[in-house]
């Protein structure tokens, strides 16, 4: 999606006045772009209207990957390969010695969905080593809360909405190719 | 304020007679279920109507224990999203006298002689001299004692009774006093009740349910117990909400509330088959005969209730209730919350039935009867309690938290 419209950002000093915020700029229809903040602000996503998150679902998957691989390695290595007499109980089957594989499935189950989620999640966020910074301003790494609005024509209308709403500071976005980037991160 | 609708009362008064109905049959017309005498299986027949007795009071005592936990719980660590739910866990504390004085009688009557649920009263079990002397259970008198039994059964029903009235009496305080010194007392007494309770709920777990099969000992029963009668009380808070949230009342609550709960339920029917499971591969595993002979009867004469209840209990809750959008639904937890109920209250069954009946067992009307009876019992102390004091505790300091919880 190519940005034809401007860009606006607007710093906040407060994350209630930030949150505050939001709601007039959306009813307004200006498009929210992204919102850089120093600490995670709970609701903050609710009131962007971001869709929820599809992590879950992958996370299940992995889950169900880490049994199948968990299963078919007690499998493969304690009765096709080398069997085993598991308890004093030698009936060589999978199934009956199921309860001594159990750990075994479990503890895969965990670790494929941990490890694979959070593989996904650095690549879906494009974060991998080297990576430059997508902060356009070091101050939302301290105490600053920045936000980037998209507009079209005039912008003093949304100036005044965002001085009103308690904006600290307003600058306008002259090169919006900067910002291609945060294309990626919009994704979630 | 709740108001008692006339027509669960009406209910919950035939679900008594229904329960009496079959305590009498269990006791005078013969449990029903006659079964061949097989010689000398001991006292299988006569125990039914009183091992039913145990089951449900156990479950019901279980849930109001449970409550009473996690209304300790909330004090002692500040929270605020459960603010508006205290009401509920003490209503359903309320039970605790009830089920205590039952529970009384059947130890009572367990050590008098009047029912043979505890193997270990048997006559001359711990006598040399006798013919039925057992040297395995014979060492283990100075714990298994009448009159040990007795005191023990009294401090915990007494202190556990002494924690929720008084954690009421706190509340009632908060209603009308807005400072918040009952809350800070609350804390300290829930304190005090949690370190109790540690103690307790584990040892009234040997004593009145594992010491039914004496020769065999597990170390982590009483975890096992509490984890069962954890799950059964968030779930029927879970329930009673639903209910209330049904009927126009608890205003504040909304599903990120009952979205918790479902996370305690999902959360807990874990750890209770985790702590099942643990329990069972080391048995299982070492394949030791003092040990298997507790599982041995559960799995060859008592396999359907055995596995129905682990599917209800584990694979149940793990597969429907894992999602977000599952636990967000008033009306699908609820129903979820009717399967961990009837699946806890198998769990207990199969804890008490095959040291006490044996082979002659029989879910039949003593068992479903009565617990229809105790459900009864339970709505109607509980729905009672509920609707002498406000919903919501007025002055507590956590209401406005409460009402803006959202996950």
């Amino acid at each position: 999606m190519a940005h034809t419209n401007n860009v606006i950002t607007a710093l906040f000093n407060d994350d209630d006045i930030l949150m505050k915020s939001i709601k007039p700029l959306r009813e307004k229809g200006y498009k929210i772009r992204e919102v850089y903040t120093p600490f995670p602000v709970h609701g903050l996503d609710h009131a962007l209207g971001l869709d929820r998150t599809r992590m879950a679902i992958t996370a299940f998957i992995y889950g169900l990957i880490g049994l199948s691989v968990a299963i078919s390695l007690t499998y493969y290595i304690m009765i096709i390969d080398w069997p085993q007499n598991i308890g004093g109980k030698p009936s060589m089957t999978w199934w009956e010695n199921m309860p001594a594989f159990v750990p075994i499935l479990f503890e895969m189950t965990v670790f494929f969905a941990a490890h694979l989620l959070v593989w996904t999640y650095f690549v879906r966020n494009g974060m991998y080593p080297g990576r430059a910074a997508m902060n356009p301003d070091p101050r939302t790494t301290d105490d600053m809360f920045m936000m980037e609005i998209e507009y079209s024509g005039d912008d003093e209308e949304l100036r005044q909405l965002l001085k009103d709403n308690g904006a600290v500071e307003i600058n306008v976005v002259a090169n919006d190719e900067d910002h291609a980037v945060n294309e990626a991160s919009e994704a979630h | 304020m709740f108001q008692f609708p006339a027509k669960l009362k009406t209910l919950s008064y035939i679900l008594i007679a229904i329960g009496v109905a079959a305590l009498l049959y269990g006791f005078f017309a013969g449990g029903g279920h006659e079964v061949a005498d097989h010689g000398d299986h001991g006292h299988g027949h006569d125990n039914r109507p009183w091992a039913s007795l145990l089951i449900n009071n156990f479950f019901f005592l279980g849930i109001s224990l449970g409550a009473l936990f996690f209304l300790a719980i909330q004090y002692a660590a500040n929270v605020g999203w459960s603010a508006g739910l205290l009401r509920i866990l003490e209503a359903i504390s309320g039970f605790l006298p009830v089920a205590g004085i039952i529970m009384m009688v059947i130890v009572l009557a367990g050590m008098f002689h009047m029912n043979h649920l505890y193997h270990w009263t048997a006559e001359g079990i711990m006598d040399p001299e006798s013919p039925y002397y057992d040297d395995i259970i014979a060492g283990k008198q100075a714990y298994l004692n009448p009159a040990f039994f007795i005191i023990r059964s009294l401090i915990y029903i007494l202190g556990w009774i002494w924690a929720a009235a008084t954690l009421r009496k706190l509340s009632m305080q908060g209603d009308a006093d807005a400072s918040i010194t009952w809350y800070n007392k609350s804390i300290k007494v829930s304190a005090i009740f949690l370190v109790f309770f540690a103690v307790t709920s584990s040892m009234a777990a040997w004593d009145w349910i594992m010491s039914i099969d004496t020769h065999w000992f597990s170390t982590l029963f009483g975890w096992y117990v509490f984890a069962g009668i954890f799950v059964s009380a968030v779930t029927t808070t879970a329930l009673i909400s639903i209910y209330l949230k049904n009927n126009g009342y608890l205003e504040w609550l909304n599903e990120n509330h009952i979205h918790d709960l479902g996370k305690f339920m999902f959360a807990f029917s874990i750890f209770w088959t985790y702590l099942w499971f643990s329990q069972y591969m080391l048995i299982w595993y070492s394949n030791i005969p003092e040990e298997v002979t507790y599982y041995m009867p559960r799995f060859e004469e008592y396999k359907s209730i055995f596995i129905t209840m682990l599917i209800m209990n584990f694979l149940f809750p793990v597969t429907i209730i894992m999602s977000r959008d599952a636990k967000r639904n008033f009306g699908f937890l609820a129903t979820i919350g009717v399967v961990l109920i009837l699946g806890h209250w198998l769990n207990i069954y199969i804890m008490v039935s095959p040291g006490t009946v044996g082979l002659e067992w029989h879910i039949g009307f003593t068992e479903i009867g009565l617990f229809l009876g105790y459900i009864g019992l339970f709505i109607l102390v509980v729905f009672k309690r509920l609707a002498k004091a406000p919903l919501r505790i007025a002055n507590h300091p956590m209401n406005k938290e409460s009402e803006y919880f959202s996950i």
